[in-house]
């Protein structure tokens, strides 16, 4: 372990400016919910009404968990639900860049060769990104506090925090340790990322209804950290659990480290044919894309299935309730509650499409900045063909994974309620309906990509504004025409809302437009730059 | 016959660096041309403009009788280009990866595949992941030298191979000179590999052609370093146009002389009586190192 600290300083010199942000950004958003729900529901009674409610939204608690009590910590903690996944994220992606990232890019061969110890590198990544997560949730914490709600919860509010980055920075050290590549190394944990917010949406949910799923909450660990439900039991034990989960991690990676060489992983290369089949850079293209489509494709057939089959549990909620069937009634009924869950969903599928065309985009940026370009554009290949051959996939990749999931929806939900035939066309109406939108999040990524190629990465920035306002936006009161801004706020809302062309239309335009705007900068610019 | 490559006056500018300023750069067709020059002094720039990947700041390029720039592709099929810095799909087998980069310029000579393979040592069958950069070279090496084009683009191609491999590429080099149907544009630091292949010789510093031509038009540039010994002291040399760096010991006198001024200072030593003389020729080490210090 000698030398972790001076690694460490390192990981903080390098992250000076990205790590600060996040640390920050993630934890201030929940100070502003509570000023906004204060004003939407100024009394007790008006809380306890929208947590009843709420409470009994499927939509809601998949997206959010559950929701155990009325007082203004526990709304805010709950609306903040998504939260501990984006935690999670920026602490898998911290960790995996100073880990097996390093590994592969050769410099961590550099460093290993001074005086450091066989695990510093490991240990500085996770003391780094802990210690980060414990600075953001001190921030919370003192900012929930300052606003006047009670300091035992704030403190457990911004240890849930924490303690989501806390367990994904160990989950991720061990992915880092499985494979030679950066790439799949984040693909395993980011898995684990979704597999955990799926288990805690399905059991929750469950718990709702027949309960005969809610033993799944307990296998994720957005669940375990959920379960400290701070403001209300401030179960500190579980953040000992978690923390206990984290070092048993640590552990395990620095074990599976122990045993592989410098740059290898666990599971090891197979060798490959000598004569190659690929003649093409639309072949190319096809074998680097072929891995990251299966998996995305895989992951939306199994969200959809689950997704699809909890619809119908969605319209018994209302049950003998007369005052929460009252207000669904005003909603539409069942069916119109169904309606507005899978609406919803559709909406999420939209969301996380939009990081498949974002990343599907980036793999060109990649190849251009790690020199695989520069070989492909040396032959007889045109820039448009090569450029092409990633926009493919950056286009028609979230179509595929939007169709799959429209069919998943549909026949599931269709299966279950008996209507396949009314059900599947409907679905597949919804998912398919993102793609306007989702287009521009790649057509975004093109015009970085050809104008400002090094910060093609910012095309996250723009994902990560449509998840803001699409999760959190109207409950921190943000106005309507900043919530325009987003091209998901122009989808229709299927099933169940108007489909009306002209913002279809318009949004495609823009893609076009965008799109022929970052490939003409593409064509003028310097390869590389 | 016209020019392979022919660069006049090329400017490219980053941001505030010229990393190439007032660049000639003139390949005969079928020759093998050494473009020698330091680290950093815009070697794989240029050969990045020659290839249509950065565009010209100002200046004249033409290559194959093209506009690099605008007619990028179709110059392509006739090229093939070895990048200063391999670096491979990781999940690429490297005869996949070979034969990928052959078919993308248009076909590629099974035969000298084949042979080339053989003679680098190399196993197609490896993912490129698990290659060294020596390795990843050759991969580069053997799709450029198995393809069947009237010109070769090699950025530093030897960095990272080791001498024996060095000289399986030398001698692939020195065949596809025999054979007379290619032109080379070879980019290195190493002088003896550019001694041993090139034709003629372009030196690079700081973005500028500062000389140009055959090997031995370089060393008429050069100076011939001289030590004698003498029956007597000498007189005058020191006031000789071309001689420099003159010490006068006891009995012998040593100094550096340039080409033209060789027989004028020669007949002084003899004059006075010469009992021994060495004579050491200038090398391209010499000229090389000349420019650089002088820089420095």
């Amino acid at each position: 372990m000698t030398g972790t600290w001076k690694l460490v300083r390192l990981i903080l010199r390098r992250d000076r400016v990205v790590m600060p942000l996040w640390v920050v950004f993630l934890g201030v958003i929940p100070l502003s919910y509570i000023a906004t729900i204060d004003e939407l529901f100024p009394t007790a009674a008006g809380k306890a009404g929208y947590a009843a409610t709420s409470a009994h939204n499927a939509g809601f608690v998949a997206l959010y968990g559950q929701l155990f009590g009325s007082s203004i910590g526990e709304l805010v903690t709950w609306r903040a639900g998504f939260l501990p996944v984006m935690v999670g994220l920026v602490s898998v992606l911290t960790v995996i860049r100073h880990t097996r990232a390093e590994e592969e890019a050769g410099r961590h061969e550099l460093i290993g060769a001074t005086v450091v110890g066989r695990h510093a590198g490991l240990a500085a990544a996770i003391v780094a990104t802990c210690a980060a997560n414990v600075v953001m949730g001190a921030l919370l914490a003192v900012g929930m506090a300052g606003q006047g709600l009670p300091g035992a919860g704030s403190v457990a509010f911004g240890l849930q925090l924490a303690a989501s980055g806390w367990v994904f920075a160990g989950i991720a050290a061990v992915a880092a340790q499985l494979t030679t590549g950066a790439g799949t190394a984040r693909g395993i944990a980011m898995t684990v990322l979704g597999a955990a917010y799926l288990l805690r949406a399905v059991g929750d949910i469950s718990g709702m209804t027949s309960g005969a799923l809610a033993w799944l909450t307990g296998l994720s660990p957005i669940g375990w950290v959920q379960a400290i439900r701070p403001y209300g039991d401030d179960r500190w034990v579980i953040v000992a659990v978690v923390a206990v989960a984290t070092l048993v991690l640590t552990a395990a990676a620095v074990v599976l480290s122990s045993r592989r060489d410098v740059g290898a992983g666990l599971l090891p290369p197979r060798p490959g044919p000598s004569v190659g089949a690929l003649g093409s850079p639309m072949a190319l293209a096809w074998r680097l894309h072929r891995g990251l489509l299966a998996a995305w494709v895989g992951g939306f057939v199994v969200l959809g299935v689950v997704l699809g089959y909890l619809a119908k549990d969605v319209g018994d909620l209302v049950g003998d309730n007369q005052e929460l069937a009252d207000v669904f009634a005003r909603m539409g009924g069942a069916g119109g509650l169904i309606d507005s869950y899978l609406a919803g969903m559709a909406g999420i599928f939209g969301l996380i499409a939009g990081a498949y065309a974002i990343q599907a985009m980036l793999r060109a940026r990649a190849e251009e900045s790690g020199g695989r370009a520069e070989p492909v554009l040396g032959t007889a290949v045109g820039r448009l063909a090569w450029v092409g051959s990633h926009l493919f996939f950056s286009l028609l990749g979230p179509a595929a994974v939007l169709l799959v999931a429209g069919l998943a929806l549909g026949l599931t939900h269709g299966l279950n309620t008996g209507d396949v035939g009314g059900a599947l066309p409907k679905l597949l109406a919804s998912t398919l309906v993102q793609l306007p939108a989702v287009w521009i999040l790649s057509a975004i990524t093109v015009v970085l990509f050809g104008v400002l190629p090094r910060y093609a990465a910012a095309a996250w920035a723009a994902l990560a504004v449509c998840l803001l306002f699409g999760m959190v936006g109207s409950a921190i009161g943000l106005d309507q025409w900043v919530l325009d801004l987003s091209p998901f706020t122009h989808l229709p809302h299927l099933p169940g809302g108007h489909v009306t062309a002209l913002p279809l239309v318009l949004l495609s335009g823009i893609a076009v437009a965008l799109l022929a705007g970052g490939l003409t900068a593409f064509r003028r610019r310097d390869v590389p730059s | 016959m016209t020019d392979a490559i022919s660069v006049t006056g090329l400017v490219k500018t980053f941001g505030q660096t010229r990393a190439l300023d007032d660049l000639d750069l003139a390949v005969r067709t079928g020759e093998v041309h050494g473009f020698l020059g330091p680290n950093g002094a815009g070697k794989s720039t240029t050969i990045r403009v020659l290839l249509g990947m950065m565009r010209a700041d100002a200046g004249t390029v033409r290559l194959l009788g093209g506009d690099p720039w605008t007619d990028a592709t179709t110059l392509h099929r006739r090229l093939a280009y070895v990048p200063g810095d391999v670096t491979l799909w990781p999940t690429l087998s490297g005869g996949e990866v070979i034969d990928l980069l052959g078919r993308l310029r248009g076909g590629l000579n099974q035969q000298r595949r084949a042979d080339l393979l053989a003679r680098f040592d190399l196993d197609p069958k490896k993912k490129a992941r698990t290659y060294s950069k020596g390795n990843r070279q050759k991969v580069a090496l053997v799709a450029a030298l198995a393809s069947d084009v009237e010109l070769l683009l090699l950025d530093e191609p030897t960095s990272g191979l080791d001498p024996l491999m060095e000289e399986v590429f030398r001698e692939a080099v020195a065949e596809e000179k025999r054979r007379g149907d290619k032109t080379v544009l070879l980019s290195s630091h190493i002088l003896s590999e550019v001694e041993a292949l090139c034709d003629r010789v372009t030196i690079i510093r700081d973005g500028r052609a500062v000389e140009t031509g055959t090997l031995a038009d370089l060393r008429h540039l050069t100076r011939t370093s001289i030590r004698a010994e003498l029956a007597g002291p000498v007189d005058g040399l020191a006031d000789l146009p071309g001689v420099h760096n003159l010490h006068a010991g006891d009995g012998h006198v040593t100094f550096d002389v340039d080409t033209a001024a060789l027989g004028a200072a020669l007949r002084r030593l003899t004059d006075v009586g010469v009992r021994g003389l060495v004579s050491q020729p200038p090398t391209l080490e010499e000229l090389f190192l000349r420019h650089y210090e002088v820089a420095r």
